[in-house]
This record gives structure tokens, sequence and C-alpha cells, in this order.
């Protein structure tokens, strides 16, 4: 790939390109990944990630993760974190997806032992956990309730018992973030979003039963600290997000910014898609306030779905939820921007980071972590595609080079449409079934653009994250059954 | 058809064009492309409910921006799959203005062959052009 050859190769996993690249770029863009890795990225990665560093008020570098694939404003993978005087807010860095993310579930049973339950596992699951276009969810409430959720995230969903109170301790943010204000919220956007608490949506959205191979444990001692103690033990993952909600607020606010940028503020911008406003103006705080409004929003979905995914294992195996160990192990957004404080030239600084397709990644003994994770730092949940597995990391001390930031799958490599043409739903459903895994979908043709081979290698994704020291392995899983949104 | 889907321009996504004579059949076009991602066989939507859009902007192309979204509000708020139709676009004091007819009827999975949920339309690449024999838009859905 010519692009590639216009990036100065800084370690063996990171590789930059200057300010010279593009006019316009206030800092260098940074690229993470080993050569095969960043070699298989689409030429758009490069434009978008130095569309990026031409932001006001980016810190240090424009970053993409090494699973960074062309998006639209920045590529899926991008981070960048913003001075908070001189920054912007764009939402085109956290993507309509607000707070898309992972949740991370553990058992105490083994593969063995839910074997004969698997099909009606999957089976119910399918049926208490809607997916596909328009799905709406089973928590009936008012739209001025839906406004509390938007205020309360997960906390809502565990004083109205869907939930334990240590599901929030083990979610980041604990399941709730400030600043968010209902006031701020379209009307539009809350008839899309209040009957939708509890469902999948599509796309790449899924939730999967996978297994803890013996094989696949690269640290005993940290796989120990979060609960993997089984050979073969069993795992609930899923990823969803704030569903027509948070695409509605984003889009509100696009518009918005489009209208306000040039006229009011004076910005110009390369693609309408990074349409953005100052941090500190009314337009951007009250995008905000909305934008937390829709983390609280997914992070409620997300509580939601656990605790169906809680009543479905309960019946299944006639035990209560507790007996069978049904803990989270943790909760990721990977679509979002945040207040954090980092280390900036020496002095420690507030920074606005967006992550768009880019998982938190907190070293050890960092402020924000659940305290039973103190010493050993953040997990980190990285989705894989249906066919080949996923992963559980662990955040580092290396990390804060990145702002402690990560990956978050694997990215595709195959259009959608060019997967329709060399898969059939039906058909993939029967050989995945062969290889042991038992999936429901919604749409066939979904499920034939989700194909395993549509995706990078997950296996040299995440050693590539591991190598730049961006996260570390813990378990790798393999999915064994799988509800396809 | 009077559009096509583009695979080479998002990975991720889905990306089209669509075209047609005139504005109203380009904008059309446009909203027939974007409800055949969600539906495989738009034929498969009866004509049960009808629901009226009107709409206004400064600029063309996001007029046709907002359009497309009435399409996804719909397919969210109150679950329905809509064909617009006697769509008509207008000037008047420095504005365009939109009017059609949305006619549809609500999901049934057991009917409809579902296929993705539009989560938004983008501005990435999106554009809305004159041509000799008419108009073409480009569009990258997100999914």
């Amino acid at each position: 790939m010519a692009i590639f050859e216009k990036a100065i190769r800084i370690s063996d996993t990171v590789w930059e390109i200057s300010p010279s690249f593009k006019e316009g770029m206030r800092v260098p863009a940074r690229i993470y990944g080993t050569e095969k890795v960043v070699r298989e990225m689409d030429e758009a990665v490069y434009d978008q990630i130095t569309n990026v560093a031409t932001l006001p008020g980016i810190t240090r570098y424009a970053f993409c993760m090494p699973d960074g694939h062309s998006g639209y404003g920045f590529p899926i993978g991008g981070v960048a974190a913003m001075d908070v005087d001189e920054g912007v807010i764009s939402p085109g860095g956290i993507g309509f997806d607000i707070n898309c993310g992972m949740r991370l579930v553990r058992t105490n049973l083994t593969f063995d032992e839910i074997k004969p339950h698997l099909k009606e596992l999957v089976d119910r699951l399918f049926q208490k956990v809607p997916a596909g276009v328009g799905s709406t969810g089973f928590v009936k409430i008012s739209r001025s309730e839906f406004r509390k959720v938007l205020e309360e995230g997960a906390r809502w969903c565990v004083r109205n018992d869907y939930g334990w109170q240590e599901d929030l301790e083990l979610t980041e943010d604990s399941g709730c973030v400030e600043g968010a204000d209902p006031s701020k919220v379209s009307e539009k956007a809350i008839d899309r979003g209040y009957n939708q608490i509890g469902t999948l949506g599509s796309g790449n959205h899924y939730l999967e039963i996978q297994v803890a191979r013996p094989e696949h444990v690269f640290d005993q001692r940290l796989a120990r600290e979060f609960g993997i103690t089984l050979p073969n033990q069993v795992v609930i993952m899923f990823h969803c997000g704030s569903r027509g909600f948070g695409h509605q607020v984003a889009t509100d606010y696009l518009e918005l910014f489009l209208k306000v940028m040039e006229r009011k503020y004076g910005m110009k911008i390369l693609d309408r898609e990074l349409a953005c406003a100052p941090f500190q103006s009314p337009e951007g705080r009250d995008y905000f306030a909305s934008m937390n409004c829709a983390i609280n929003m997914s992070f409620a979905n997300r509580q939601v779905i656990l605790h169906r995914i809680r009543e479905v294992f309960s019946e299944v195996f006639g035990r209560s939820p507790e007996d069978l160990g049904l803990h989270m192990i943790y909760d990721v957004p990977h679509n979002t921007a945040k207040l954090e404080r980092h280390k900036v030239e020496g002095k420690i600084k507030t920074l606005l980071v967006h992550r768009k397709g880019a998982t938190r990644a907190f070293g050890p003994n960092m402020e924000g972590l659940p305290e039973r994770y103190q010493e050993v730092g953040q997990p980190v949940i990285i989705g894989g595609s249906m066919e080949t597995g996923s992963y559980l990391l662990v955040g580092t001390p290396e990390g804060a080079e990145t702002f402690y930031s990560t990956a978050h799958g694997s990215g595709r490599t195959m259009s959608r449409a060019k997967a329709r043409k060399l898969w059939r739903g039906e058909k993939l459903q029967r050989e995945m079934e062969s290889h042991g895994i038992y999936i429901r979908t919604a749409s066939w043709s979904g499920l034939a653009e989700e194909a395993g081979q549509a995706y990078k290698n997950i296996d040299d994704v995440v050693l590539a994250t591991e190598k730049a020291g961006l996260s570390k392995r813990v378990v790798r899983f393999v999915p064994v059954g799988n509800v396809k949104g | 058809m009077p559009y096509r889907y583009l695979d080479e321009i998002s990975i991720a996504d889905i990306a089209f064009e669509a075209w047609g004579k005139s504005l109203e059949e380009t904008f059309t076009a446009s909203a027939e492309a974007t409800l055949n991602v969600m539906v495989e066989e738009l034929d498969t939507i009866r004509p049960l409910v009808k629901r009226e859009v009107q709409l206004e902007d400064e600029a063309l192309d996001l007029l046709l921006f907002n359009f497309l979204q009435e399409l996804i509000y719909y397919k969210d708020a109150q679950r329905l799959l809509l064909r617009m139709e006697k769509l008509e676009i207008g000037e008047r004091e420095g504005k365009f203005h939109l009017r059609c007819l949305a006619v549809g009827e609500e999901i049934d999975p057991a009917r409809h062959p579902l296929r993705l949920d539009v989560k938004a339309v983008t501005l990435h690449h999106f554009a809305l052009v004159r041509e000799e024999q008419g108009w073409k838009a480009t569009v990258i859905l997100d999914v």
C-alpha cells in the first residue's frame, strides 16, 4: 500500500504520519500495530486519522488502534484527547452508537455441564433478548421514567430489580456518568429509545456463550483475579449500545454543529462528518450533556440484558443466578468522549478523550477502577468475529502513551456486499453448527455479512495490541452459542 | 431500481448511489435504497398506514439528509416500514420545501425479510449533484 510507505516507523508497533502530510494537521498521527496489521488497514484510515489531527485542541497525537478501519469522520479505532479550554467536541469522534460496548459475565459452569442445554439456552436467549430491525424490549416505561434512566443509567435498573449492587461496581463509571441532562435531548430521541431498553440491535451486535479452554489462558494469576478459575469455564459476552436513542442524539447534534461551526465559531473542517463545536460553547456543552444521557441509556440497556440472561440460565438449570455464579467480570464502552485526568508534558491535565471504536484501558492503581481490580488493572473486553473468538485483556501502565486506550474488536476487511455474495446465511448457520457453534439470527443476510472471514484475524490484532503495550492478554474465549442481531 | 450499493466506499457500513431525472425521483430512489437495507423485499410492505412528511431546509442536500432520517425515525419510534409517495419539492423564500406521503405498515419479522437496522445517515461523502440527465445522490448509512 503506497500510503503506508509515507508513515515513519517509530518502533515495531508504532507508525507515525508527520504534520507535513496534510495541510492543517496540528499534531502527528500515530497508528498502532504490527506491520502486518497496519498494512491490512484500508487507505481511508490514513486519510481519516490525519483529518482528526487537524481538529482544534488535539493533544499529543491523533491515535489509531490496531483494529483501525475506515469509518466516517474518525476512523473506527480513532482516539483524540482534546484540551478542555481550547478544544472541540465532535459527534463523529464518538460514533452514532454512543456507548456501544461490551459486557462480560462469568458462570461457575463448565462446557460439559451446559452442552446438553446449549440449544435451549440459545433459543431462550433469542426470545428474551430481542434483536434485529425495530425490536423493542420488555421494560415498559413512560417517557418521563425514561428520562430517569438517562440520568441514572444502570443504577435505575438495580433500583428496579434488574440487577445486583455489585454489577454497578463492575461497570465502567459505575454504570452512570455525571452531567447527563435530559432537557438537552430532543423529543425525537426519546421517541426512538424509550421502548428499546433490553434490545441488542443488529449488524455486528451479538450475545455469545463462550468457553475458556485451559490452553487459552495466557495469565493464570490474572485470570483467577477476574474469576476464570475452571478448565472450560463458560462465560457470556455481549455487544450492543444505546440503540435508536443514541443514534438520534448524535444525528441531532451533528446537524446543529454543522450550522454553527463555521457561521458562529469560524471553524473549517475537512469532512462534514467531523462537525464539531468548542467544548466550552453552549452547543458543545449541550451535546456533552445529551451524549452522557446516551452513555447512561446504554449502560441501562446492557444491565437489563444481563438481567434477562440471569433469568434464562436460572430457568434452564433450575438454580438461582447466584448459585450459578452469574457475576459480571466488567462492562466497557468503546464509543464515548470522557473527561479524564492525564499527564501531559509532566503536568496533570483534564482532557476530553474521544474514543471511537476504542476501549479505555486503565493500568493498575488508577483512580476510577473498582477496588477489587486496583492491583491488577482494568479488564478490557475485545470481541472477535462470531466464528473465531474473543479476548479478555488487562490495562497496563504503558498505556499512558495513548491516554490508556486500546483496541475494541477485530475490524472488518471485507464489505458487507462482498460477504453476502460469498456466503448464504442458512448454509453458514449449518456449517457453524457442525463446528460446534449453535446460532440463532434475526436476519439470514445479516448473518452472512458477519462471516468470520469478513474480519481481520482477531489473534493478530490482539497480539499487536499486546506487543504495542496497550493492554495484555489474559484469556481467549471460543464461541459455542450465539444470538445474532 | 434507480439505485446501487457501492462496495468500495465503506467496508463496515452501507454506501449507495441513487439517481433520477428529477429531484423528486432521486429523493424517492434514495428512500427506497435506505429502506432496502432494512428489508430485503420492499414489495412485502403493505400500504396500511399513512404518515405525512413535511420538511424544509436552506440546503438541498441537507433536505435529503433529513428526509432519509424520517424513515429511520419511524422505524424506531413507531416500528413502521414506509415507502415514500407523491413527493414534491419546491423553493420558497430561500428555503427548499418537501412534502410527501409515507405509506406502509408495522414491522412483522414473519412477513418482512429483515436485514440490517440503519442507525443513521452519515455526512461522510454525502452528496447530491446535478448531472446531465438529472440528479444523483451518494449516501453512507451507519448500520
